[in-house]
């Protein structure tokens, strides 16, 4: 066993690992965080997309102790300070982009890495985007319509503030 | 998964030492490896991880070669301006890879090292006539791929570096296998600053990446769809699996093979 030390949602986290321990397993036995899903672990379905060094990965398919010292955000760090919802969590919520769930924390991290890097991406790109999260419920229109709702939040607050 | 002890070196020769370990097996990415440990088809006894090794990353144009680093992820050569402006048929290639999460992750020498039939970057290198930088030597392409998941990188050997010359055009034509995102026959075409054309194949063939010589001569006398007409791509030689039948790959060779030419025309 090895100590991994690494900053999770801006919190400085340590916690044992063997050499073959997944991210994914490391963020729900060790730390307990258990937001973040294992669908497939077969790094199909994306339900395990968190964020490593502000780029979004499967954490299924990722060794923890290739991660010593990373910054890590989870779905967990998506939220307000005050516990409300995010920006693109609550576009979820008004669009009905969710109907079971159980892929949503994926989603999510996806959308937001990929706001990140293309604030106001097409219908095409966000699918694209979308390529490596499953979702079995919605049919991904309402999925889509919530980055669409999320992008224009995201860029009118930022106009706001400039 | 089995376990294995992880050691995560920070430079090439810390790496290279512990590669000599019985049992010793080099990890990029993980976007392959890991779910081979998974199943259980692998059972290193030591992981050695090379990404925490810098001097493996980065992009650099040296004369008329782009050089990238072995451990320079797909997200980040498709991100790239320096390739976009001197090899956009690579920037295709390396957005089309898997799919985000994947292209954050996964490496380029990896994806040559592991030289899976329907991989994408086999078919830029050897359609570009790169070449493979290693700890040890410098691989022509040509003589680099030998056959299903085979190169000729010996036990311990890292890929450092990849140069690749400077085409005078390039592209990269998918026919993805829709629900594993691999190649089911893809085209990498560039046309080299000698005059010459080169095609490379990944998806298609039994053994692997291979370039068409026929296509390549009819498209270096003439370069236009109507070319690749006159060029018989035989079947024989291609896989056969439930996505395609030989046939179907030959077939679909002359179809990716038009559409290049058509994207560069």
């Amino acid at each position: 066993m090895a100590t991994i030390s690494m900053t999770v949602n801006g919190k400085q986290v340590s916690g044992e690992a063997q050499g073959n321990t997944l991210l994914v397993e490391f963020l729900r036995e060790e730390l307990k965080m258990t937001g973040t899903h294992v669908g497939c672990d077969t790094s199909q379905c994306g339900a395990c997309v968190v964020h490593v060094n502000g780029e979004s990965v499967k954490s299924c398919t990722t060794f923890v102790s290739a991660l010593d010292g990373a910054e890590v955000t989870t779905i967990e760090g998506m939220a307000n300070d005050d516990g409300t919802l995010g920006v693109i969590q609550q576009a979820f919520q008004d669009e009905h982009g969710l109907q079971c769930g159980f892929c949503t924390p994926g989603m999510v991290m996806t959308i937001a890495d990929m706001l990140n890097n293309n604030p106001q991406p097409t219908e095409a790109e966000i699918r694209e985007g979308l390529k490596g999260n499953i979702c079995r419920c919605t049919g991904y229109h309402n999925i889509v319509k919530a980055a669409q709702s999320a992008a224009a939040t995201l860029s009118g607050a930022k106009q706001a503030a400039e | 998964m089995y376990n294995f002890e992880f050691n995560r070196p920070t430079d090439l020769s810390a790496a290279v030492d512990a590669l000599r370990g019985d049992g010793a097996q080099a990890l990029g990415g993980g976007q392959t490896l890991i779910p081979v440990l998974k199943q259980r088809l692998a059972a290193p006894t030591t992981l050695v991880d090379l990404t925490g090794i810098e001097s493996l990353k980065g992009i650099r144009r040296m004369g008329d070669m782009l050089v990238i680093g072995g451990g320079t992820t797909h997200g980040a050569v498709a991100a790239s301006g320096d390739v976009a402006a001197a090899i956009p048929g690579l920037v295709e290639l390396a957005s089309k890879i898997g799919d985000p999460q994947v292209r954050n992750r996964g490496t380029i020498g990896g994806s040559l090292a592991n030289n899976d039939p329907a991989a994408c970057y086999p078919a830029a290198a050897l359609a570009l006539g790169a070449t493979i930088e290693t700890n040890q030597r410098k691989i022509e392409a040509d003589d680099f791929f030998q056959g299903l998941y085979a190169t000729s990188l010996e036990e311990g050997e890292v890929i450092t570096a990849v140069h690749f010359p400077i085409p005078t055009a390039s592209t990269y034509q998918k026919f993805e296998q829709p629900a594993s995102r691999f190649s089911l026959t893809s085209i990498f075409l560039a046309k080299m600053s000698d005059g010459s054309v080169r095609v490379g194949v990944t998806g298609a063939g039994a053994d692997g990446v291979f370039r068409h010589e026929g296509l390549e001569q009819a498209l270096g006398s003439n370069f236009s769809a109507s070319a690749v007409d006159g060029v018989s791509v035989a079947a024989e030689g291609m896989s056969n699996d439930l996505h395609g039948t030989p046939e179907y790959r030959a077939n679909l060779v002359k179809v990716m093979t038009k559409r290049a030419v058509e994207a560069l025309s």
